[in-house]
């Protein structure tokens, strides 16, 4: 996002927090946020391609609710009202195709209006057969729709499948499939969308989603300040912030400034600074000595956090001037004295995603099946599996996997020793400068693990990493 | 905390930033660029900042220039003793284009590790800077002369003399007060009130408008890690598009001249009696620099895409009789290199091609250090 668009939703955001108090806030929260959603969707090689994402993402969001309300709620008149918003916005979106290239709300020109109003055709009819079929087998259409998600992510995240999915896109569109590249799918915010998705169907399926109108639930999956960046906020909490009635006070305000003006300052002066000198995959194979390797490491290491933390509090401080307080995602992560904690407190919507819909889940099924799973174990394959996924989360590639298993292993190892060493380390422990050096030194160590980490994670390739750890230790 | 402690934190908040800005316009700190990390923190650059692509160059072109003499290896220390010191000014030949530091005409003497009649060692600085104005090299030279060179080489060619370009060059043009002062110091023909130079306003001066070039001072800081990490401050393309060698045969304007003979009241010859009068004691060497003569179509009609050959011929001949004139040290060196060694343009050479060059001058400049 940039720093126009921050302050544009920044003047919209206070509009909508100091006036915008009675019934009709959510309706325009959600109208805001799916005009966002085509404002923000940048550009793609393929010709209208970025106006059918927002398009989808706004389909995908409709789905998801029908898929997870009772049945019935569609006729109601609020529903109607937020459906007919969401067609009229996608339909304005649209014609403005016809004011001209400057003029678009979406990146490129979206496509003539027949073929939209062919595809919203085809678009009602699915709609009504969910509503239809969910009567018959909900079960299935909820798995069919978790599926779904799973499908289209791995489409975008395999470079591979993204690849020929774009081949194929190219020659619907009448142009050259070879010209096919994964960089043509970059699909605005969907890794949160998709998960935020997955989280109502999930929770539908055990019953534990409370009962929200459409509006409620289209604003809650593309709320505009957290749309690109997260955090992944729970939709039960998230209502309630919905529901309660909005009465800033200048307190609120300050403290959402506040937050806001530090977001800006990390991410436009912090990490857009450190982003110059930070390892990437030119720089990495120019480094000539080992010093300079390590800067450029830690360069990446803070400019990951401040960019990463940074849109974190734009989306808290521009949601509080909504009056949302939307959940924290970083808690000084460099800061903490082994992986466990640092996992607690770096990106920890999506951690306590992951934590609540695969490593809980797992672990209970290990630990209270049949055949009991020796405890070790159990730790080994959740942490371990934990971590891929979320590797894969970030995209499927050798780097990223091996960055979730340096973080899955490191995890466990970590669990190992801390059992080890703690009965051991008593004596010191209780010692004022035992305690001080042993918190110390594990910050270190843990700060230098996750920092070494980061070179999966930067670089685009397993021999170019390789090349890196030899160079910061000397070895080449 | 109340509706009125925030409204008087924004008034203040937004008075004192008025204030701060409007005190930064006021006093216009314009030695801001002489705080560097380069020297200090990092090495500093063999060249100036220059570069069109900072994100792979680390390398950006600003308009500072204290900052671009700052951040240069020149400023590193004071003038030892046994040093033998050589600049070199002139255009993106002197430079370096497509050549790493070590390729260009200043690596590569200072690789010969000639030494001068004296005994002391020829060190030389490369302060070349890649546009081509006579102007331009007066003014980074009315800078250069506070480092005490031993020497000037300036190696120049005729796309740097035409009167109505010399201050069209950016650096130039943003550097307006410097530029107005050497008009009037050494009356050159051109005018202080020119549009091309470019006064700020008060407004120009405040953060505000001045944003653009503390970001600029602020990334050549940072970039100075990569420079020091990598030794890379230029990008090197795999491929190029190559000088152009053949020509229309209708083509045979120089600028706004036609031929059969130059204007010389249109050539700046007064900005190199400039520079070798701001020189003082310390000689200067002007060098025809070598340039591409091309055997392709029409090369009977131009040398290359900057000159026909009425025109340089002319220029050549004008040269010799204004160094004759004037007493100045001239060498002639423009066709000693085959049109195989330049790369995309007619003055920039190629690494073997620098090197025949450098051979050339290493001598000169040797002798040039027992004439004294």
């Amino acid at each position: 996002m940039t720093l126009t668009y921050i302050l544009i939703f920044t003047a919209i955001a206070l509009f909508l927090g100091l006036v915008m108090r009675n019934r009709w806030r959510v309706y325009w929260l959600m109208g805001v946020s799916a005009l966002a959603i085509f404002l923000l969707q940048p550009a793609l090689p393929i010709r209208s391609l970025d106006f059918w994402l927002s398009t989808l993402t706004l389909l995908l969001t409709v789905l998801g609710w029908l898929l997870t309300t009772s049945s019935g709620k569609l006729r109601e008149r609020g529903n109607l009202v937020a459906l007919a918003i969401l067609t009229g916005i996608v339909l304005c979106a649209n014609l403005t195709r016809y004011l001209g290239l400057e003029w678009t709300l979406s990146a490129t020109l979206p496509p003539k209006i027949e073929t939209l109003l062919a595809f919203l055709v085809v678009v009602a009819l699915v709609l009504g057969a969910v509503a239809y079929f969910k009567r018959l087998s909900l079960k299935f259409l909820l798995t069919a729709g978790i599926l779904l998600l799973i499908g289209i992510f791995l489409l975008l995240k395999v470079p591979s499948l993204a690849i020929a999915t774009s081949g194929l896109i190219r020659l619907a569109a009448g142009r050259l499939g070879v010209n096919a590249a994964a960089t043509d799918l970059r699909w605005l915010g969907f890794s949160y969308i998709a998960f935020r998705l997955l989280h109502t169907i999930r929770d539908r399926q055990s019953g534990r989603l409370p009962e929200v109108t459409l509006p409620e639930y289209v604003t809650y999956v593309i709320f505009f300040p957290a749309l690109t960046a997260g955090p992944i906020d729970r939709i039960e909490r998230f209502i309630q912030d919905l529901h309660r009635p909005i009465a800033l006070s200048s307190e609120d305000l300050t403290l959402a400034g506040k937050r806001l003006v530090v977001g800006l300052f990390k991410k436009f002066v912090l990490a857009d600074s450190l982003a110059l000198i930070a390892l990437n995959s030119v720089n990495a194979l120019q480094t000539r000595t080992a010093g300079w390797m390590w800067l450029l490491l830690y360069a990446y290491t803070f400019q990951i956090l401040f960019d990463f933390s940074g849109y974190t509090d734009i989306a808290i401080g521009i949601g509080g001037f909504l009056g949302f307080r939307l959940p924290e995602n970083f808690a000084a992560p460099y800061l903490k004295p082994n992986l466990t904690q640092f996992w607690n407190s770096w990106h920890m919507t999506l951690t306590q995603w992951f934590r609540a819909y695969f490593f809980n889940p797992v672990t209970r099924a290990l630990r209270s099946g049949k055949r009991r799973w020796p405890i070790a174990a159990v730790i080994f394959v959740t942490q371990l599996g934990t971590m891929l996924l979320i590797g894969f989360w970030h995209g499927v590639t050798w780097n990223f996997i091996l960055w979730g298993l340096w973080h899955g292993i490191g995890l466990f190892l970590q669990n190992r020793w801390s059992e080890f060493i703690r009965p051991r380390l008593a004596g010191v422990e209780n010692r004022k400068w035992g305690k001080l050096s042993l918190t110390v030194l594990s910050n270190m160590l843990t700060f230098q693990y996750v920092a070494l980490g980061w070179v999966w994670f930067a670089l685009p390739d397993v021999a170019m990493s390789v090349h890196v750890f030899f160079k910061l230790f000397g070895l080449t | 905390m109340t509706w009125r402690f925030l409204r008087n934190v924004l008034l203040k908040g937004s008075v004192l930033f008025l204030a701060c800005d409007l005190l930064f316009a006021a006093w216009h700190p314009a030695g801001l660029g002489k705080v560097s990390a380069y020297n200090h923190l990092f090495p500093g650059r063999l060249r100036f900042p220059f570069g069109e692509n900072p994100t792979q160059a680390y390398n950006l072109s600003l308009f500072d220039l204290d900052a671009m003499f700052a951040s240069h290896v020149i400023a590193a220390a004071p003038k030892p003793a046994d040093e033998y010191r050589v600049i070199l000014i002139g255009d993106s030949s002197v430079w370096g284009t497509l050549l790493k530091p070590e390729e260009t005409l200043a690596g590569l003497l200072n690789a010969a590790s000639i030494t001068a009649c004296d005994g002391r060692q020829i060190r030389v600085y490369n302060l070349g800077y890649p546009t081509i104005s006579l102007t331009k090299d007066l003014m980074i030279l009315t800078e250069a002369m506070r480092y005490q060179p031993d020497l000037v080489v300036w190696p120049l060619t005729l796309e740097a003399f035409p009167t109505d370009k010399q201050l069209s060059s950016p650096l130039v043009s943003h550097n307006s007060g410097r530029v107005r002062d050497l008009i009037r110091a050494y009356n050159l023909p051109f005018d202080v009130n020119d549009p091309a130079l470019w006064t700020p306003s008060f407004w120009d001066k405040t953060i505000i408008g001045q944003r653009r070039d503390l970001a600029d001072l602020a990334r050549l800081q940072l970039y100075g890690v990569l420079w020091a990490a990598t030794g890379v401050d230029q990008v090197y393309p795999a491929d190029y598009p190559r000088a152009q060698i053949d020509f229309a045969a209708d083509d045979v304007s120089f600028h706004d001249q036609q031929p059969p003979s130059l204007d010389e009241a249109k050539l700046a010859f007064a900005v190199i009696a400039a520079g070798v009068r701001l020189a003082g004691e310390t000689p200067v060497l002007i060098v025809n620099e070598p340039m591409l003569v091309s055997t392709g179509k029409n090369s009977d009609v131009r040398y290359n895409f900057f000159y026909p050959r009425w025109a340089y011929d002319h220029y050549r001949q004008m040269m010799s009789e204004q160094s004759q004139r004037s007493g100045w040290s001239y060498l002639d060196l423009w066709d000693v290199l085959p049109e195989s060694e330049f790369t995309n343009s007619a003055i920039h050479m190629t690494p073997a091609g620098e090197a025949i060059f450098a051979a050339q001058l290493a001598g000169v400049i040797q002798e040039r250090t027992c004439s004294k």
